[in-house]
């Protein structure tokens, strides 16, 4: 059964509906189960977490959160039961496995690394790439297509190819575990994906209308900043949930260059599963954590990240 | 407002050569349509007289003022886009103040002469409507009330009514020449659709691979137009050509076209003996039996008040336009009757008009030569 519109375009049939549907449900149960897994398990306690066969169902917890945020020492139960009543959930909890909480953990300040670096890293990479791209769509650049290559080129090795040049650079520098080392870094590895997305935004805005604000009165500057700029505003929008995603998530780099003080969450949380036996509750609640930011941007800017994705598909 | 004044102006892109040589003066107040085949330089001149494009040779005078190498912001000069280029994130009001912005001016005072400009293009119920969703026509107006608002030397146009449908284009040609006749700005209007010119332009400029072919008033270039390209182009249908053998000595007054000889306007210079064209306007063919110039119709084309009548001859089809009434079949053979006052003479090998009397009659009563 297929049916034809008034402009002829043959709509698909009821089957191609629903092998499509069911394609797109089975691809969305596979992304979301670890998730909705790894959700599950930040609120479970250390033996729901490991229990064989693993429990579906089962009492929540926030031990898992508690354990990421504080550290720990084991204690006699005599030394505990000395101690004065218990001041909050997470005490209460903690003293019931033989332990007290002896200070805050790492995890705040690593994560709140990761914010500065990568929303940093982002806003140097969306700036600069917006610049150049505006140069290379508007302006006669000798040799504009090499240079261009050549900015992508810095994408195409693997960051372990680089990684210990880099260190022994940064080690000189005096740049190695610092938050400034690492935004350098990030921005030196998205400029080139900012620039060419923002190419292909920019070469989409008539010329005509920086050129009628010039005529008008404005310098090419004004007329970049009052014309160019809001519309290339979705552009740079999807720009930077990229460049953000991307400064976000990076592993190799940060496990690499930072140690201490300028070191992000993500080569901080594998960490923990070393204090004190597997604590998969405490990992699966910084995990959890971890996804927040980037979930609530990619919310935000749900419409901007589509089009950055089908960019170049659909012509005006 | 001011005088454009035109000087040699040349511009090369690498080997292209897209202007060449070109000079032209528009006067004060004048509406002046530069109208020519797409890519043939005239929207090129237009944006070297804007500031957009810098010339490679020659100079641009505004009012007397050499601005050839100056920015665009620094000439006080209009434009209009062909895709209007509003902008999308402001509203009516603000696209037609946004020039006066630039200049500092206080809000006060850019709200009076926005809300005047909009009373006189009659949008001023749009000015606080977003841009996109106007339509083609008042997109057309606040594009105008953005050149008008600032008063500047000379509005510049680049196929403003390119992307209306026939309908609005026809009214906003009466617009355009109305606002025109009201405010007296001097205007360069780039076009490719000669109704556009003939029925706006003072002067029209006939441009064709970066040359100017032809510069003068819609009339001149219509009845005595200077090379066969302007011939050709100008006109629907265009000039039909008959060739001849040149050879003619000054003062001659007819030609042998075909084997039948033909009156033509007095020659005023020698023609030596080589191809020529003699170039017939399809309403200046009648139908006469004693005609000793002849063909068979091929085709007819209704219109209503006239018809088109294709009429194949021994040197290819020419075409006449003929009161409706007449009743002709296919295959019947006519005798053509040519105006023998309107007719123009052309060498084939460059393409030039022939000097003959009806450029002399012409140039009587004129003020001056373009």
């Amino acid at each position: 059964m297929s049916l034809t519109t008034a402009h002829s375009v043959v709509a698909p049939s009821a089957n191609a509906k629903l092998i499509a549907g069911t394609i797109i449900v089975a691809y969305a149960l596979i992304s979301i189960v670890p998730l909705l897994w790894i959700f599950a398990t930040s609120f479970k306690t250390p033996p729901d977490s490991i229990a064989y066969p693993p429990k579906v169902v089962f009492q929540p917890s926030i031990e898992g959160y508690c354990n990421l945020f504080t550290t720990r020492t084991r204690q006699t139960p005599e030394y505990i039961n000395s101690l004065g009543p218990a001041t909050g959930f997470c005490d209460e909890t903690v003293r019931k496995r033989n332990m007290v909480i002896a200070g805050p953990s790492n995890f705040l300040p690593r994560f709140v690394n990761s914010l500065i670096i990568a929303f940093g890293s982002t806003f140097c990479a969306v700036f600069l790439g917006t610049l150049s791209a505006y140069g290379f769509s508007r302006f006669k650049v000798p040799l504009a297509d090499d240079l261009l290559f050549f900015i992508l080129s810095t994408r195409m090795m693997p960051p372990i190819a680089v990684a210990i040049p880099i260190y022994l650079m940064y080690r000189e520098l005096g740049l190695s575990d610092t938050a400034l080392g690492m935004i350098l870094l990030y921005t030196a590895v998205n400029v080139s994906l900012a620039v060419w997305l923002l190419k292909g935004f920019i070469d989409e805005i008539p010329r005509e209308y920086e050129e009628a604000a010039m005529i008008d009165g404005y310098t090419r500057l004004q007329a970049f900043w009052r014309t160019v700029l809001p519309q290339a505003t979705t552009g740079i929008a999807a720009t930077a949930i990229f460049c953000l995603i991307f400064a976000w998530n990076e592993y190799a780099f940060a496990a690499l260059l930072t140690s201490g003080t300028a070191q992000t969450a993500p080569p901080f949380i594998p960490t923990i599963i070393g204090e004190g036996g597997q604590d998969w509750p405490a990992v699966a609640a910084g995990t959890t954590i971890f996804l927040v930011p980037i979930l609530v941007f990619t919310i935000l800017l749900r419409k901007q990240l589509l089009r950055g994705i089908t960019f170049g598909a659909v012509r005006k | 407002m001011a005088e454009i004044r035109v000087q040699n102006l040349r511009k090369a892109f690498g080997d292209f050569v897209a202007v060449q040589d070109s000079s032209f003066v528009v006067e004060d107040g004048e509406f002046f349509v530069m109208l020519g085949p797409s890519g043939c330089g005239k929207t090129t001149t237009l944006r070297m007289i804007a500031g957009l494009e810098l010339p490679t040779g020659g100079n641009i005078l505004l009012g007397g003022e050499d601005v050839t190498m100056r920015r665009a912001r620094e000439r006080d000069i209009a434009f209009v886009f062909q895709l209007f280029a509003l902008y999308p994130h402001m509203n009516v009001r603000k696209n037609i103040g946004f020039p006066l912005l630039a200049q500092g001016m206080p809000s006060a005072e850019i709200r009076q002469r926005v809300e005047e400009t909009a009373k006189l293009l009659r949008i001023d119920h749009l000015l606080n409507k977003s841009v996109s969703g106007l339509a083609g026509g008042d997109r057309q107006r606040v594009a105008l009330g953005r050149a008008i608002v600032r008063r500047p030397k000379c509005f510049l146009m680049d196929e403003p009514l390119g992307t209306l449908d026939t309908e609005f284009r026809d009214l906003m040609v009466h617009e355009l020449r109305e606002l025109h006749n009201r405010i007296h700005a001097t205007t360069v209007y780039v076009t490719h659709d000669q109704m556009e010119a003939m029925s706006m332009a003072d002067k029209i400029a006939v441009m064709n691979h970066g040359v100017i072919e032809q510069f003068g008033t819609p009339r001149e270039i219509y009845d005595r137009p200077a090379t066969m390209f302007v011939a050709d182009f100008i006109g629907s249908p265009p000039m039909n050509f008959l060739g001849f053998a040149g050879g003619l000595a000054r003062g001659a007054k007819e030609i042998l076209v075909q084997g039948a000889k033909v009156a033509v306007p007095e020659v005023r210079e020698d023609i030596a003996p080589a191809d020529m064209a003699l170039g017939i306007r399809p309403e200046h063919i009648r139908f006469d039996d004693a005609s000793k110039l002849r063909g068979a119709i091929y085709g007819t084309e209704y219109l209503g008040t006239t018809q088109i009548v294709a009429v194949e001859t021994a040197d290819g089809i020419i075409k006449a336009r003929v009161p409706a009434e007449i009743r002709l079949a296919a295959g019947d053979h006519v005798g053509l009757s040519l105006n023998s006052a309107r007719l123009s003479l052309f060498d084939k090998g460059s393409g030039r008009a022939v000097r003959t009397a009806i450029h002399d009659s012409a140039s009587q009563g004129r003020a001056h030569h373009g």
